[in-house]
């Protein structure tokens, strides 16, 4: 029975530090914000046994989901954070094919070096890649200085504190993880197929659109995935670069726990966020598992 | 895919590396300035890093982190290390469909829901926050990282000599210790620097699994961050972007060495 033994370490850390962790968060957000450590109630007391259950059963209320419900606040920042998520992933798509593109046409052996080139990055702190682009994108920073020595503009170009910042912030900090699944998809694209076409006589652009793009949409998917569902409930980036304009619910909750101490209600907040996210994250559990099945 | 490599896609390779690392670049080129302005280039000085050596908050910031990274990547790498060989060893088991669902939700989590839960679970069991939180807390990310990384070699490699060990009379410990893990020890390396990494940079989990005293450097860089940007800033980052790149390049080479040597012991048991 070693075989328990191996499975169930790991099992029981991921049940205690995430499961359990979440059917909290769910408890808190039907409690109420009270004056007290910790700061809400109802608080299970199972040393009362089935009267403090009966009690705290009683007390739970959805009072925290009416409040986000009647107020535009959280509704525009769930909405808008989907917006700024699908946008921002699709600009990513847009930048990262062409590159994902040449890395796989590129000779063989240089490969593994752009590979390692797109990983690179990535493993730079996210905090650190983001701070770089204030530096760049504020009133009298690198950008403004360069296109105003350059001539293009006479006033610098106000972009730090918008809502383009924040785009510009996720293309830049997701990009790895949109190039690498693409080229992986590319990769694999059998030559002959191209050849065949251009045999049949298909031109390269129709050879494109009717054979490479087809066939590197399991890429797509993943990537488009990957961007987007870490993308909706970013904090560092519209905080960071963006303004009072950027709504995003990342930052709602942040603000909601740590200004406001409201707990329940940024418990709530969680729950819902979650809900927005569930669908897209089982779709993506989904597709990875028929490519694993596939490629097995 | 193979063709004909064009212009277009040289140009399309050059400018998205551009995008990439210029922005690190400059940042790194103006850790170096001795102006404090980030617009006006005053000359090269390293004043900035000496100026770092007598931050004590920062410092301590970073002695901090070193300690959480350190052990939260160890104890990620043992218990992902378990995960990826009870995911592709062990079959079928009841709640297999939940285990990997585990395994893979926390890497598309969003950050605050992951800080937000772990917090509410330490103060509904009474656990002091600070150190151990935090470490507890990039265990528990980390771990799934750690598994798919181990995960992708122990697909690739051929299960027979673990067999072949097991049919000559070692147990499944010894076998583990004596024939998996050697091979699979690049992947096992590349996913304790992936969890060190992490926890390197985590700011949001951080946050708000932390306690009175323990402050982990990305935080303290964060603070500052808010009240503007400091060439002490870029001079803490270069220093980090230093570490990690050389990091990735050591494990990238372990990996590639492994490759070869396999590659040429699979020819020599050819010929």
């Amino acid at each position: 029975m070693r075989r328990w033994y191996l499975i169930s370490i790991p099992y029981i850390w991921l049940v205690v530090f995430f499961l359990v962790p979440f059917l909290i968060v769910l408890k808190i957000s039907f409690s109420q914000t009270a004056m007290a450590i910790p700061p809400y109630i109802p608080v299970l007391d199972l040393s009362r046994g089935i009267d403090g259950l009966k009690d705290f059963f009683s007390h739970l209320s959805f009072d925290n989901y009416r409040f986000i419900f009647s107020d535009s606040l959280y509704i525009n920042a769930y909405i808008s954070s989907v917006k700024i998520a699908a946008i921002a992933t699709f600009l990513t798509l847009l930048v990262a094919y062409p590159v994902a593109y040449g890395m796989a046409r590129a000779p063989k052996e240089w490969q593994p070096t752009l590979v390692m080139l797109v990983i690179l990055p990535f493993w730079t702190s996210f905090l650190i890649r983001v701070y770089a682009w204030i530096g760049i994108l504020k009133k009298e920073g690198l950008l403004n200085l360069l296109l105003m020595n350059l001539g293009l503009i006479s006033e610098p170009l106000t972009i730090m504190n918008t809502t383009t910042a924040v785009y510009i912030g996720i293309v830049y900090s997701y990009l790895p993880f949109m190039i690498l699944p693409l080229y992986a998809s590319l990769e694999k694209i059998n030559p002959s197929l191209l050849e065949a076409a251009a045999d049949l006589g298909s031109p390269p652009i129709r050879s494109f659109w009717q054979v490479t793009f087809p066939l590197s949409l399991p890429g797509i998917i993943a990537g488009c995935f990957l961007v987007f569902i870490p993308a909706v409930g970013e904090f560092v980036i519209p905080d960071l670069l963006g303004g009072s304009e950027t709504l995003m619910i990342g930052k709602t909750l942040w603000t909601e726990f740590f200004s406001n101490r409201d707990w329940p209600v940024s418990s709530a907040v969680a729950v819902i966020l979650l809900l927005v996210l569930v669908i897209p994250i089982v779709l993506f559990q989904r597709s990875q598992q028929t490519q694993r099945e596939a490629g097995a | 895919m193979k063709g004909r490599f064009s212009y277009f896609n040289a140009t399309s390779i050059a400018l998205g590396f551009a995008f990439l690392y210029i922005p690190i670049l400059l940042l790194v080129i103006y850790s170096f300035n001795e102006s404090k302005l980030v617009t006006v280039w005053g000359g090269w000085s390293t004043k900035w890093y000496v100026n770092l050596l007598s931050n004590e908050g920062l410092l301590s910031a970073a002695w901090v982190t070193l300690r959480v990274a350190f052990l939260s990547a160890t104890f990620a790498t043992i218990l992902g290390t378990m995960a990826a060989i009870v995911l592709v060893r062990m079959g079928r088991f009841r709640g297999r469909t939940m285990f990997s669902g585990m395994i893979f939700a926390p890497l598309v989590m969003p950050e605050v829901i992951t800080g937000l839960s772990l917090l509410l679970l330490f103060v509904a069991i009474g656990f002091d926050r600070g150190f151990w939180t935090i470490t507890i807390a990039h265990v528990t990310f980390s771990m799934c990282y750690a598994a798919v990384v181990v995960q992708a070699r122990l697909f690739d490699f051929d299960k027979s000599v673990e067999e072949a060990a097991m049919d000559l009379g070692a147990g499944p410990v010894s076998t583990f210790f004596q024939v998996t893990l050697p091979i699979i020890a690049p992947s096992v390396i590349s996913a304790w620097l992936l969890s060190f990494t992490l926890s390197l940079d985590d700011l949001v989990i951080a946050s708000f699994t932390t306690g009175p005293g323990a402050t982990t450097l990305p935080m303290k860089i964060y603070s500052q961050v808010r009240l503007g940007v400091t060439p002490e800033i870029n001079a803490i980052s270069t220093i980090l972007i230093g570490i990690v790149t050389a990091g990735v390049l050591v494990a990238s080479y372990l990996t590639r060495r492994q490759a070869t040597r396999e590659d040429r012991e699979r020819r020599a048991a050819v010929a």
